[in-house]
């Protein structure tokens, strides 16, 4: 059992479901409830990552990340190495193909508050930052649970845009699933076996966890 | 509204608990591992390799293995690789003249490729070369399984040892390419495919597992494998000892072992 890939994998997830938290809240919020020209567009890019082939955004991100992008060499000349092949390349493209798992449950559950719930509540006098502790967050919070578990569930998943832009470095960028790849290769099925269980539990128990606590919050509803 | 609140920030609080002890940096090693880039080919010799040098001088390095042109690809992209071992020399010389590279490398080996067939496999009773003609003439009733002839040395070995033997074109559409030759032997391997031409170092391996049977192809069929390895810039001190231990008497007598051909013969 490879737990360096396993800590390593819990790892980027964590820090993805944490950067995409207030992205999800704020763009979720803002595509909810406000109307703009060009409003179907912006909803399609962030859809875009879950339509497009692993491959064509491992390729963008190379690209984009690379030695030769105004991106990659800005971070090496701040950080010193590159941001491609590293942990931190990681986790930017994997907030980036997380995106619509975290954005969309987001924005449907602050589309299910009622205007008048939000209006009686400014009537009141709740400041805007007050409204989204007090009453819209609390309301939401099935779909910011299912966006959390989601995309740490999908994080722990992906296995190609990891690939490209990771190259398998064991300890920096090998995750779980890249491992078990590298040890089906390496014709150590019992490793590999254990590994691919231990991540079918892990990604089951998450998901269960999410819906018995989306269930009790839709209970308190009735 | 007020439980709701305190049901929901609790709720976070302890999913920020969970995942900050996820995040939590550990206390880190005073030099972390260099990272040394590997044609898959090297699988089960270089793992031991690593050991002995462990051994011998304390330091420990990490061994990331992939096909030879795509590590060639990630490291002109900026992989931050310290070495690279390659399966070929051409890939080495295009590093170099990007300047990615200390200097030119240096041969540590020749490679060589074998035909392999897993426990019983459907060819096992067919004669190679000399019966592969007729067994393929049915496109797709056999599968057979060598790594990319496009970014894979061992697959261009391969290649060009299919087209010597006057069989290219017949087997062609029964092949399965592999991303790499390792992927192409767990092909052959797991009886995915019935067979396939795989790196001698493999072969080697995956008989002493119990695992089938090969058949060494004589070198001159395809063009002369040369293992060719380098230091990339930004090499540190652990990665140049790691190379002269594989430049050194104890790598090439088990590289030897292992199924490849010394420098000097």
């Amino acid at each position: 059992m490879n737990w360096m890939a396993l800590e390593l994998s819990l790892k980027l997830a964590a820090w993805t479901t944490l950067i995409l938290l207030p992205v999800g809240i704020v763009v979720g919020r803002f595509l909810a409830w406000q109307k703009f020209r060009g409003k179907p567009v912006v909803e399609a890019l962030v859809m875009l990552p879950l339509v497009l082939p692993p491959t064509v955004l491992g390729f963008y991100m190379l690209v984009a990340l690379g030695g030769d992008s105004v991106i990659g060499q800005a971070y090496q000349a701040l950080v010193g190495r590159t941001l491609v092949f590293s942990f931190e390349g990681l986790v930017v493209a994997s907030v980036v193909f997380n995106l619509p798992f975290a954005i969309q449950p987001m924005q449907r559950a602050f589309e299910a508050i009622p205007v008048e719930v939000r209006e009686a509540a400014a009537c009141c006098g709740h400041k805007p930052w007050r409204m989204l502790w007090r009453i819209e967050l609390p309301l939401a919070w099935p779909g910011v649970l299912t966006a959390l578990v989601l995309t740490f569930a999908h994080t722990i998943g992906e296995f190609g845009i990891v690939l490209m832009v990771g190259g398998n470095v064991p300890g920096e960028t090998q995750t779980i699933a890249i491992a078990i790849y590298d040890q089906v290769q390496a014709f150590d099925n019992a490793s590999a076996g254990l590994m691919s269980a231990v991540l079918l539990v892990v990604s089951l128990l998450a998901i269960s966890m999410t819906y018995f606590g989306t269930s009790f919050v839709g209970r308190r509803h009735d | 509204m007020a439980s709701f609140l305190h049901i929901f920030l609790s709720r976070i609080l302890i999913f920020a608990a969970v995942l900050g002890v996820a995040i939590w940096p550990r206390a880190s090693a005073a030099e972390t591992p260099p990272v040394i880039a590997a044609a898959s080919n090297l699988r089960f010799v270089l793992g031991d390799l690593a050991d002995i040098f462990k051994r011998q001088t304390g330091l420990a390095v990490r061994l990331s293995y992939g096909s030879s042109g795509n590590i060639t690809r990630q490291i002109s992209q900026g992989a931050p690789y310290q070495m690279f071992l390659s399966a070929d020399e051409t890939y080495v010389r295009d590093l170099a003249a990007q300047g990615r590279t200390l200097d030119e490398g240096q041969l540590y080996a020749y490679g060589r490729i074998a035909l392999f067939l897993a426990k019983g496999s459907r060819l096992a009773d067919v004669n190679f070369p000399a019966g592969y003609g007729a067994a393929f003439a049915v496109p797709k009733q056999y599968r057979f399984a060598i790594a990319s002839p496009v970014h894979a040395p061992y697959g261009r070995a391969a290649r060009e040892a299919l087209i010597h033997a006057g069989l290219w074109t017949v087997m062609q559409p029964s092949l399965l390419y592999g991303e790499n030759v390792s992927q192409a032997a767990q092909f052959a391997a797991s009886g995915s495919a019935d067979g396939g031409i795989i790196a001698h170092s493999l072969a080697l391996t995956l008989k002493g597992q119990g695992r089938g049977d090969f058949w060494l192809i004589p070198a001159a069929w395809h063009a002369a494998l040369g293992q060719r390895m380098v230091l990339l810039q930004g090499a540190g001190e652990t990665a140049r000892k790691f190379y002269a231990f594989m430049g050194g008497e104890i790598a090439h007598k088990l590289l030897l072992q292992h199924g490849f051909m010394g420098r000097k013969s």
